[in-house]
């Protein structure tokens, strides 16, 4: 015992006598800097760039690791000297998971860049509410958008109903395709089970509702109706197996989905209810006017897309 | 009624995109070019035809109060198959409208005309009123797609045509909408003319 002990000890030793310049340098940290650059730190200073010239790294995006990021030039950086900056010639994805790993004569290192997840979420939910507003630029639930955006209220009624069942059917659709169909890969039955975990879903609130809250229920029972059979109800599931979210960011896009859609009834309800008393020509009446009303929406939500986040 | 009749109502005094407004969704979204709105229309026309005549057959042993379930399982169906079969024979094409041939599931005019017409007529008229639809149904599509790539790229079926760009806000979402638009009034004035009124909600049964 007492001779491995002082050889131990005798090892620790020399490896301290080799000096800081020759001891390996370990990755510690890494998170995006800027809109092109991504800032490695490591457990040591950094004394030698030149031992850590771009050619040492290679940088990809975790969805397409064959393609390596053009890296332009490594840099030290002023405030921190444990740590490097690599700067990149083109604008990092940020919702990306991006791999760094390091093969240089000073040591081996590999490292996982993500957003701050608060962040991710964030983004997803403002993207699904507004950027990608689903009726303005993904042109879903037109059916339903202008068939109850007539009057505020029962534009506000569904827009809510419609956010209810879409997150609920948003998780549920992720839990039954990570555990159920993914497993015993069954991804092409996704359409038929998907609709009737839909139909299920909304019988049940149906049912749960009724019992519990009977006045709510006579205000929302109408659209609930609606719901089975529409296509932003089923585009959101499709869209979560598609991009294979996590339960938390199944959880927000859906609600962003959602919120997005009542927004864009409730606004429409505001100008249909003066279209009403508004001199429209007499082959614009009804559905024409409210399409060409849809499409200035639009064109105002497009300004969104300009929208960088984080 | 005739085959043909049922047919030419389809196309035009109820068409499915203009004068019902049903399934309005996959009008505006891959309409930006004529080829898309083929392909998915091809696809609404199997889907709508063959739907039509499993409801038909089967209109005799569907209990009246599990038909909606029934009727969202037979297109389910459907639309599974020629969405693998799209997959698996044109991978390019499909890819651009993909989430819209599953989405087909939802379309409102597949089974509206189940429940109006199918469910209560033999199986010929019920195949030449799917088809009648479909067509209707594609024709629209590609009435869209045909102003929006004209005016949107200035070309026809991926051939220059004009050599600009006219309105490059044509193949833009809001684009969509206001060739929709238009186009519904134009429907409206040439319909008046002829002397059809509008159509009940749904088609006639």
């Amino acid at each position: 015992m007492k001779k491995i002990m002082s050889a131990l000890t005798v090892l620790t030793l020399a490896l301290c006598c080799a000096g800081p310049a020759g001891a390996a340098l370990t990755v510690k940290d890494g998170s995006f800097a800027g809109t092109h650059g991504i800032e490695v730190e490591f457990l040591t200073p950094v004394t030698d760039l030149e031992n850590l010239e771009a050619s040492f790294w290679r940088v990809v995006e975790a969805s397409s690791p064959d393609i390596a990021l053009p890296l332009e030039k490594v840099e030290t950086v002023a405030a921190n000297p444990n740590a490097v900056r690599l700067n990149f010639s083109q604008n990092l994805d940020k919702g990306q998971i991006h791999q760094v790993s390091l093969d240089s004569p000073r040591g081996k290192g590999k490292i996982d860049v993500t957003q701050n997840m608060m962040a991710i979420l964030l983004t997803l939910f403002l993207s699904a509410a507004v950027i990608n507003n689903y009726v303005f630029s993904r042109y879903l639930g037109l059916c339903v958008f202008f068939g109850v955006s007539q009057h505020r209220d029962t534009a506000v009624g569904t827009g809510l109903t419609f956010t209810m069942v879409m997150t609920c059917s948003g998780i549920l659709s992720w839990a039954v395709f990570q555990f159920i169909l993914k497993p015993l890969s069954l991804g092409f039955l996704q359409v038929l089970v998907f609709i009737g975990m839909v139909a299920c879903l909304v019988q049940a609130l149906d049912t749960i509702l009724r019992k519990i809250n009977p006045v709510l229920f006579k205000k929302l029972g109408v659209y609930l109706v609606l719901i089975t059979v529409n296509c932003i109800i089923l585009a959101v599931p499709l869209m979560i197996a598609d991009r294979n979210f996590n339960l938390g960011e199944s959880f927000f896009f859906a609600l962003g989905a959602g919120l997005g859609f009542a927004l864009a009834l409730y606004l429409m309800a505001n100008v249909r209810e003066r279209l009403t008393v508004a001199r429209v020509p007499a082959s614009f009446q009804g559905l024409p006017i409210a399409f060409i009303v849809c499409g200035l929406f639009a064109l105002a939500f497009m300004g969104f897309s300009g929208l960088s986040l984080f | 009624m005739p085959v043909f009749q049922l047919i030419i109502r389809g196309l035009l005094a109820e068409n499915p995109v203009f004068r019902l407004a049903l399934s309005m969704c996959p009008a505006v979204a891959v309409t930006t070019n004529i080829k898309n709105g083929f392909l998915l229309g091809c696809a609404v026309v199997f889907v709508q035809v063959m739907s039509n005549i499993t409801a038909s057959v089967l209109r005799k042993f569907i209990h009246p109060r599990v038909r909606v379930v029934i009727y969202t399982i037979i297109i389910a169906t459907w639309v599974s198959t020629i969405d693998m079969i799209m997959s698996a024979y044109l991978p390019d094409l499909y890819d651009q409208v993909s989430l819209y041939i599953k989405l087909i599931v939802v379309f409102a005019i597949i089974i509206s005309r189940m429940e109006l017409f199918a469910s209560k007529n033999p199986v010929t008229p019920s195949l030449f009123d799917g088809l009648g639809m479909g067509l209707g149904f594609m024709f629209g599509l590609m009435m869209i797609g045909a102003v929006r790539e004209l005016l949107g790229s200035g070309q026809l079926l991926g051939f220059d045509i004009l050599g600009v760009k006219p309105l490059l806000i044509m193949i833009l979402p809001a684009g969509g909408f206001f060739v929709i638009g238009f186009l519904m009034s134009v429907f409206n004035i040439i319909l008046k003319k002829l002397g059809m009124g509008a159509p009940p909600a749904g088609g006639h049964h």
